[in-house]
């Protein structure tokens, strides 16, 4: 690893990079770290011989004769219900902005990414009714009030039980924003409802079909074709319309007179049947690449917002080619790599220098090796601190000009960090300058500012895939 | 949802027989029901009463547990619900023993409900009744207003726990009036005394000269009287019209000004919204009182389906069953506060020291443990001493009166507090402290306390609301100050300005050593110094300045 830094900082130094900028660049170096996993959160250890408590009921009003008394279990209320629901309660939420009131509904916490696939997108509506409140937390937020009940043996100063910080797995309280005031209720939905809630609810847009890709035809069965005087299945609503029609011809059924439906000819060719057909279905099926800057810069908050970006990104894909999506990850930092999974994807640490280029590279490589252009609507999404050695972005350009022959499109997500110079970060510069913006319709540029929320991103989204 | 069959419901009527037997008192109907998972999910957002409002908050129920429970003063999940006829709610695999407890046990509430002096009000009305007209009325208004219906209710959610029930209560106990008119009593208490400043002699004798009138005139006094004075200060009924005839405003209850003064409100095309602030007003109102005796409530319907059960002749055989589940329910938790147990044990240490008379002088006088211990006056009221405690009082004043040093020995109570092991990610409980005041402190921090925020009537003019928060050691929550009061401003139609106290900054303490084991001892509370602000919002813009 020492060879490599000691390597990175003479290309650095022969880049003629000096300066406020050359520092801050050589200290990203000379940070140090890898990019390794995080390992997973340590078994609480318990001390041998005390007790150990895994759930304290910290409020007097969490208690209910209906659990308690009679153990029932809380209603569990179905996802289909649920799901309705939340269409019906963004809709309402979209008026309140019409009818000139804040929206009242966050989308909380959007993912949680397991290993092997198993990642878990977790949609939580929330809202509060804000009222006039005491706020017995103030003085240390997150932790509960200053004592609870107890009973038992034990001396004043003595230690009586362990209690795991972390709520195991199936015990009570899930992870989720808003921790602290009761935990919200959590909906688990798998990433193409976020994508059709996205759609439909955050009005992004439709894609279009750009008739650059190919598509896939498939055929279908099903009763969706009409006919006459026979067929699978009686059509009681069209039989009906066609009965009173040639009712109405027949001078059978006059216009603001009594209708007596005994009185009705039915004729054979009347009733209409639904009739089993084969239906030639068209889909077409895309690839997302998901590119991320894991340099030493993007440590915290940037990391945070380009991934639930792209977490976002991916669903309204998915919703959008009804789940025939393909998805590649790639990492960067001097050199890219391309990595099996979201998991790995999502949690790698961020160490190292920036050189965009060698992300857009590997893509071109990628695309040419595995001749994805000719089968695959090609979507690349790069998320960045907008720092580059490559100033002036002479390598990255032309892998830029590269892609947008094949890519149906490029959203670059620039977010700013703490570490970034104030005012245009070096890719907001050399895009801007080299006029991609203006000419392609196909790339885009969002700038996230520092702090964005899930508003901000979802913001974002659409000017990546707007048209 | 159905009820139960005729089977169980025998069952019940025997419980309630036994229950009167003792001493509790409730009305003869009740209506029980079976529910099911499903019920539940429609019951559980609507606080369990069936016919609630609708409201699109019921329909995602996204809040849960504690924060649901301050913003909506009631349990999701109760049993019985105050209603007339009480309505109670059963698992429908209940054997028939385990039923005879809950029996108990919902009587035990029922009982509360209808003689605990808080709940006062809920007393001449059924709720299932009332608000199955007000949801009816909802939902004649939003067939003609649409969403707005839904806006109004909101707003006037924002302040439903601004609606002075201890006002209310205060008037239903107010001692019967004289029975003189309020005509008469402006103008000797305020005319005579406070405008015209006359003499004490001229005083006493327009007394008597009125008393003189009844002997004479029998129900025609007061008119004569009044002929009288109107020949004597022509001036009085003007007076009397303009300034003794409305009552004067009280602040306290920020909903009943809104609907007496808002001009927003009571301009005509506006005036539907008052009655859906009417429900949501009357709604909150029903359930203030629950949340203020949860611990009583459950102490007492524990107190009594253990009481009750162990005597029931019909349940021989299943003493071990019962003992299973009433342990489960009521046993004190190692950590935590159990409600029911709690109560439960504070009734019965109650009953046995009225029993043994200690709660007497001689009692109260003696220092010396032992002959405290021993104390024993034989005289034996205790039963009718918890029935009072029980009309009586709420959590806040049974924790403050009853959990004494004897209490918390005699069941081992003590506080416990929990420090943060990073390196192991445990938290580590330990006991804090055995002293009866800070077991009571505990409990009194734990019970539920809005903030008092009242109309400022002297600062409010036609122009602008003023609200002013009475400072408590608690700040508001500052997140949903915004919120509340863009809701007010809607229901004022004006600017809207609270006036509230927030921490300047608080200096956290160095943490403490640990002491053996890792456990703090006499941990330091932080330094913290408040300022007085004013929160200003107008057109939908909140604004903030201090108070000098």
């Amino acid at each position: 690893m020492g060879d490599r830094r000691r390597a990175l900082l003479a290309r650095l130094a022969a880049a003629g990079i000096t300066g406020a900028r050359g520092a801050r660049l050589r200290r990203e170096v000379e940070q140090g770290g890898d990019h390794r996993l995080p390992e997973a959160p340590p078994r609480p250890d318990y001390t041998p011989g005390v007790d150990i408590i895994r759930r304290v009921i910290t409020s007097p009003y969490e208690y209910a004769d209906l659990t308690w008394l009679q153990a029932m279990s809380r209603a569990r209320v179905g996802m289909v219900a649920q799901v309705g629901t939340l269409d019906d309660l963004m809709e309402r939420d979209v008026r309140r902005e019409e009818d000139g009131f804040p929206r009242k509904i966050r989308i909380g916490r959007l993912v949680k990414p397991g290993r092997g696939g198993q990642n878990k997108v977790v949609v939580v509506p929330t809202t509060v009714e804000e009222k006039l409140m005491h706020d017995r937390n103030f003085a240390q937020p997150g932790e509960g009030g200053g004592g609870q009940g107890g009973s038992g043996d034990g001396e004043e100063g003595e230690v009586i039980g362990e209690q795991p910080v972390r709520p195991e797995q199936g015990e009570g309280e899930g992870a989720g924003p808003g921790q602290g005031e009761g935990g919200p209720h959590e909906m688990e939905s798998n990433a193409y409802d976020l994508g059709r809630i996205l759609t439909e609810q955050f009005s992004l847009p439709n894609l279009k079909d750009k008739g650059k890709k190919r598509s896939l035809t498939r055929f279908t069965y099903d009763l969706t074709d009409r006919h006459r005087g026979f067929g699978q299945l009686l059509d009681k609503k069209a039989t009906l319309r066609q009965i009173v029609e040639t009712n109405i011809a027949l001078d059978r059924l006059v216009p603001g007179e009594p209708i007596d439906p005994t009185g009705f000819l039915v004729a054979p060719r009347d009733k209409i049947y639904r009739i089993l057909s084969k239906e030639k279905d068209f889909e077409s099926q895309a690839v997302v690449f998901f590119l991320r800057d894991y340099s030493g810069s993007m440590s915290g908050k940037p990391t945070e917002l380009v991934v639930s970006q792209h977490v976002m990104i991916y669903s309204w894909l998915l919703y959008q080619y009804a789940g025939q999506v393909e998805s590649r990850f790639v990492l960067h930092d001097t050199e890219a790599k391309e990595v099996e999974d979201f998991y790995t994807y999502y949690n790698s640490r961020v160490a190292g220098g920036t050189r965009v280029a060698s992300a857009f590279k590997l893509v071109n490589e990628l695309v040419e090796q595995e001749n994805l252009a000719r089968d695959y609507n090609i979507y690349v999404f790069h998320g960045t601190d907008g720092d580059d050695w490559d100033t002036e972005g002479k390598e990255c350009i032309p892998e830029i000009e590269k892609m947008l022959h094949y890519a149906a499109r490029v959203g670059i997500t620039v977010a700013r960090g703490p570490y970034g110079s104030k005012g245009d970060t070096e890719v907001e510069k050399y895009l801007r300058k080299s006029d991609l913006l203006e000419k392609k319709s196909l790339i885009r540029l969002d700038v996230l500012p520092e702090g964005s929320d899930e508003t901000r991103i979802i913001e974002g989204i659409r000017a990546l895939i707007g048209e | 949802m159905q009820l139960i069959d005729q089977h169980t419901k025998a069952i019940m009527e025997g419980c309630k027989e036994r229950a009167r037997d003792v001493g509790l008192s409730f009305d003869d109907e009740s209506l029980e029901y079976v529910v099911t998972n499903r019920d539940l999910v429609e019951l559980s957002p609507k606080v369990m009463i069936p016919t609630m409002y609708d409201y699109w908050v019921h329909d995602v129920e996204v809040l849960q547990g504690r924060g649901r429970y301050e913003l909506y003063p009631s349990n999701p999940y109760e049993t019985v619900i105050n209603t007339r006829p009480a309505i109670s709610f059963y698992n429908d695999n209940n054997p028939d023993w385990l039923n005879v407890m809950i029996f108990y046990h919902v009587l035990g509430h029922i009982d509360f409900f209808q003689n605990n002096l808080y709940f006062r009000h809920t007393w001449d009305d059924d709720f299932a009744g009332q608000s199955l007209a007000n949801k009816r009325a909802i939902a004649r208004l939003r067939s003609e207003h649409g969403r707005w219906v839904d806006y109004v209710i909101e707003f006037a959610r924002c302040a439903d726990n601004l609606v002075d029930y201890h006002g209310l209560l205060a008037e239903l106990h107010r001692p019967p009036a004289n029975g003189l008119s309020r005509r008469l009593d402006w103008y000797l208490d305020v005319f005579l005394q406070d405008e015209k400043k006359v003499r004490i002699s001229e005083y006493v004798d327009e007394i008597s000269r009125y008393n003189k009138c009844v002997r004479e005139h029998g129900a025609q006094a007061e008119d004569v009287y009044f002929s009288e004075v109107k020949r004597r200060h022509p001036e009085f009924a003007a007076r009397f019209a303009k300034h003794g005839a409305d009552e004067t405003p009280r602040g306290r209850d920020v909903m009943k000004f809104l609907l007496d003064h808002s001009p927003f409100l009571n301009s005509e095309e506006n005036r539907w919204m008052k009655q859906v602030v009417q429900i949501v007003r009357q709604t909150s109102l029903y359930f203030q009182p629950q949340i203020r005796t949860k611990i009583m409530n459950e102490g007492w319907a524990s107190y009594w389906h253990e009481t009750l059960f162990m005597s029931d002749d019909r349940i021989t055989g299943h003493e071990v069953d019962f003992a299973r589940v009433n342990a489960m329910v009521t046993s004190m938790p190692r950590v935590g506060l159990n409600p029911y147990a709690l109560g439960m044990r504070l009734f019965q240490f109650i009953e046995e020291a009225a029993d043994k008379g200690r709660f007497s002088q001689q009692f109260l006088a003696l220092l010396d443990q032992d002959q405290r211990r021993s104390f024993d006056r034989e005289t034996v009221t205790g039963r009718d001493y918890i029935f009072q405690v029980r009309e009586n009082l709420n959590d806040q004043l049974f924790v403050a009166n009853f959990i004494e040093q004897d209490f918390v020995d005699r069941h081992r109570l003590f506080v416990a507090d929990k420090v943060l092991d990073e390196q192991r990610m445990v938290w580590r409980w330990y006991v804090k402290s055995r002293n009866a005041d800070d077991y009571r402190h505990m409990v009194e921090e734990q019970l539920h306390h809005p903030p008092l925020v009242e109309v400022d009537l002297a600062k409010t003019g036609t122009d602008a609301l003023y609200l002013s928060h009475r400072f408590e050691n608690f700040p508001l929550v500052k997140d949903w100050v915004h919120g509340a009061l863009l809701g007010i401003e809607y229901l004022w139609g004006g600017k809207t300005m609270l006036e509230t106290t927030e921490v300047k900054s608080i200096k956290q303490p160095d943490a403490p050593d640990p002491g053996p084991g890792g456990v703090p001892t006499g941990a330091p509370e932080p330094e913290i110094e408040w300022q007085r602000v004013r929160y200003t919002m107008k057109d939908r813009k909140l604004s903030k300045g201090l108070i000098s």
